[in-house]
């Protein structure tokens, strides 16, 4: 009986892969554990290793071609004593259920029709993902030609021009160097850099947070990447009590220009301790300056001017985000402003405020919503501290309905800020009550169905603003 | 948990049998009499000082923490004056007498303590919080063992620059315990910064004696693990703090990597203002005044060896006085902050 070989996942994001390369041919045996073929995803080139033993019946998928979807079969393994030729006409159970197993992507249930697509909680902020700005950035001047990037390029990108333009500027983290970043961010940085300036620490974050702080007291502008900000918790410390607070407490004398920066907010079914979004947290802290892109273009410019602050900054990425492509002003020094949020839509009947992964939900609900005759304005704050009031409450003043969709927990959130900012400044402008949708109020589980329930959703949104509009 | 009291203690200069390079056991310092006038006249300005914030404390004019350097003088004379200005210094919260020796006018420590808009950090720091750039000392960190992790950063843009200075980091017995403290113990030696560990051995953690919170108690091994030599050295004389700091920096700037220095002194003091001192007995307090105490000994040294005269001292006794009386008069009557002051230097720029 043959044995069917899929595109494996090798990443809890990873949708698809490049099969570089082959190490069989057909014909040859293998047994467990030789490498049978090289396989590239988002973040790195992986050694694809067989389980089971037999000869290679057919290779399905030739070596060289992009965009091969997780579950893909890509080559048939003939067992013992089996001809290589009956494999590619096997129609056994297992082989049938193999086919069957790819189908849900595209297979319409009349019964669940909620159902499409979207497996996870993840999955479904990952989908949202793809929706991109209706609203050119009036930063942008016009006619500049724009080029398509991930956000994990843009990213990178930009501490390579910090670092061309800056001999101070340098990185250090945990696999920011020879393994190229653990989100491979930092590619490459290495080899332009050098060790020097590309710095591999050990997993001892309190210390390098406090290095990295020591370093920027010193008079260096460090980017320190968390290889979450998870991980983070242990260095918090140093983010707060040494970076936030000395300037102010030297009377402005010794500053603290550092950039705290990796991922944040929930992954793909990594569970409670790996998907926190601690922009609350940080944004609470006055000395600190907390940004949370979007897309690309606001993660190259927003990083860029981040690592030019003379102030400590908290750069609040998503993992999710990283292999999501947007178009990037093609700009030899693109740089935002700090504390601008934007419009990414442009509504009159609701207005819904977002940061982050949130934003491509809202995005999607508002097309969702267009279709029901309800037009949302969506709002991206983009920094999270200092908070740009004004975009919001002059949005409100049009709608007159406002609606925050956060990735995170409710209380004591972002979301529970601009509340207090709307009620406090914006009370005449309010027709309904400011609603919020957030993550449920539990630490985030690992069933792929739960997890799905605690996540914010485009469809949560949709519901809670025709409660309002 | 008591400690295990069946230990004997290890003798204090156990070489630790390795086939590493290790500094040379250093030898006290051979001033001249200058220098020991220096010294003395060094830490008899800490000593005043400090006795004066004592008493503005008492008067309510010093608010908060306030953690006195009495006893401790001989260590950051002696350590300090072997530095050049390239070299940074680093502290925990028991900071005034550091910063005095890099040079920052008493004034401008004392008005901080009084919390007056003249004060190093504009009021806004207070004891535990203070900097200079302008003199190479990046704080006064109240949070302990932080000042660990932070100066093994400056170190860090010691060997970035290139600019051949040192960094001298102090923390106490009770740092010593921190987490974060053998994190960049690990990556010092790993990247062979620059930088001097000097742990301030003043035998108490805030209450807690060092054999009650540490399972080595001779700190000066504490690098060992991370390939860290160590030397303990007397910090109550401050010939051989000197002494050891010229063995120190030697080795560091050999580029050889980090160095302990555990420097075993005494507080007079309690921990803080509000510390009753209720850990120890009075008996111990002035058993090592009669017998140890730094400026005392540098007085003996120059009376002995270099025949100066009561009124020598005398002399540098009314001088210091007179800086102290100034200082403390100064900050008593210099304004608070502007209440406008309450909103700047939370960030440089504006957004």
């Amino acid at each position: 009986m043959a044995i069917d070989i899929k595109m494996p996942a090798l990443s809890p994001t990873m949708e698809e892969g490049t099969l570089a390369k082959w190490l069989v041919k057909e014909g040859d045996t293998v047994k467990s554990g030789d490498i049978m073929a090289e396989i590239e995803t988002d973040k790195a080139t992986m050694e694809f290793e067989a389980v089971d033993e037999g000869t290679v019946a057919k290779i399905l998928v030739a070596e060289g071609t992009d965009g091969v979807k997780v579950g893909t079969v890509i080559m048939q393994l003939a067992g013992e004593g089996e001809e290589a030729g009956e494999a590619t006409k096997d129609d056994s159970p297992a082989a049938q259920a193999a086919a069957d197993e790819k189908k849900p992507d595209t297979v319409e249930d009349s019964a669940h029709p909620a159902q499409e697509k979207v497996d996870t909680g993840a999955r479904q902020l990952f989908d949202a993902a793809a929706n991109k700005a209706e609203v050119t950035d009036p930063a942008i001047p016009a006619g500049t030609e724009m080029v398509k990037v991930t956000v994990r390029e843009a990213l990178r990108d930009a501490m390579a021009e910090e670092m061309r333009a800056d001999e101070r500027v340098f990185v250090m983290g945990e696999e920011v160097a020879q393994y190229q970043g653990a989100y491979k961010v930092t590619q490459g940085l290495l080899d332009e850099f050098g060790d020097k300036r590309v710095i591999d620490t050990p997993i001892t974050e309190y210390g390098f947070a406090g290095i990295g702080a020591g370093a920027a007291m010193g008079g260096l502008k460090p980017i320190v990447e968390f290889m979450t900000f998870n991980f983070a918790m242990q260095a918090i410390d140093h983010i707060i009590n040494s970076a936030a607070k000395t300037n102010y407490m030297s009377g402005g004398q010794m500053r603290c220009p550092i950039v705290f920066r990796g991922p944040n907010g929930a992954a793909s079914r990594v569970g409670a301790q790996h998907s926190q979004n601690y922009g609350p947290w940080y944004a609470s802290v006055p000395g600190l300056i907390v940004i949370a892109p979007y897309d690309a273009a606001d993660a190259k410019g927003l990083l860029k001017a981040a690592i030019r602050s003379a102030d400590p900054v908290v750069f609040l990425e998503n993992e999710l985000l990283y292999g999501r492509s947007f178009e990037v002003p093609k700009l030899d020094d693109w740089v935002l402003p700090i504390g601008k949020a934007r419009i990414m839509r442009e509504g009159s009947d609701v207005t819904l405020v977002s940061y982050s992964i949130g934003v491509g939900l809202a995005l999607e609900a508002a097309e969702t919503l267009a279709g029901e005759g309800i037009e949302a304005e969506v709002i991206d704050l983009r920094t999270l501290r200092p908070l740009d009031k004004q975009t919001v409450l002059t949005s409100l003043a049009k709608t007159n309905r406002l609606v925050v969709v956060e990735e995170g927990w409710p209380t004591c959130s972002i979301a529970s800020e601009i509340t207090a900012i709307v009620m406090e400044e914006g009370f005449d402008d309010l027709d309904a009550p400011v609603l919020r949708v957030t993550n449920e109020d539990v630490p985030l589980p690992y069933a792929a169905n739960l997890e799905k329930l605690a996540l914010i959703s485009a469809d949560k949104i949709v519901k809670t603003v025709r409660k309002i509009v | 948990m008591a400690k295990a009291p069946a230990r004997t203690p290890a003798p204090a200069a156990d070489p630790q049998k390795t086939n590493r390079e290790r500094p040379t056991d250093p030898r006290p310092y051979e001033a001249s009499k200058e220098e020991l006038l220096k010294f003395y006249e060094d830490m008899l300005l800490i000593r005043r000082f400090e006795e004066k914030a004592g008493q503005l404390y008492g008067l309510g004019l010093i608010g908060g923490f306030c953690h006195l350097y009495i006893g401790q003088e001989a260590v950051a004379v002696g350590l300090q004056s072997a530095l050049t200005e390239a070299d940074s210094v680093i502290t925990g919260y028991r900071d005034h007498g550091h910063m005095l020796l890099c040079g920052i006018p008493p004034k401008d420590v004392m008005a901080e303590l009084t919390g007056r808009a003249a004060g190093i950090s504009k009021g806004k720091g207070g004891s535990m919080h203070m900097f200079s750039v302008e003199h190479k000392f990046y704080g006064g960190h109240g949070i302990v063992g932080a000042q660990v992790s932070l100066g093994a950063g400056l170190a860090f843009s010691h060997k970035y620059t290139n600019d051949g200075g040192v960094c001298l980091a102090y923390f106490g017995d009770g740092a010593a315990n921190q987490g974060q403290v053998y994190e960049s113990f690990n990556m010092a030696e790993l990247w062979k910064l620059p930088i001097i560990f000097v742990i301030e051995n003043n035998q108490y953690a805030m209450g807690t004696s060092v054999n009650r919170a540490s399972s080595e108690d001779q700190l000066y091994r504490r690098g060992e693990s991370f390939r860290i030599p160590g030397l303990q050295i007397d910090g109550m004389d401050v010939l051989a703090a000197r002494g050891a700091a010229e063995e120190a920096l030697a080795w560091v700037r050999a580029g050889k990597g980090p160095i302990i220095l555990e420097m075993k002194t005494y507080r007079y003091r309690g921990h803080s203002m509000s510390d009753p001192a209720k850990y120890r007995s009075r008996d111990e307090v002035q058993a090592v005044r009669d017998k140890s105490d730094p400026i005392e000994h540098v007085k003996k040294l120059l009376t002995e060896g270099h025949g100066a005269k009561e009124e020598d001292f005398k002399a540098i006794e009314q001088r210091i006085r007179k800086q102290v009386a100034e200082a403390a008069d100064f900050a008593e009557s210099t304004p608070e902050p502007d209440p406008a002051e309450l909103y700047t230097d939370v960030l440089v720029e504006k957004y």
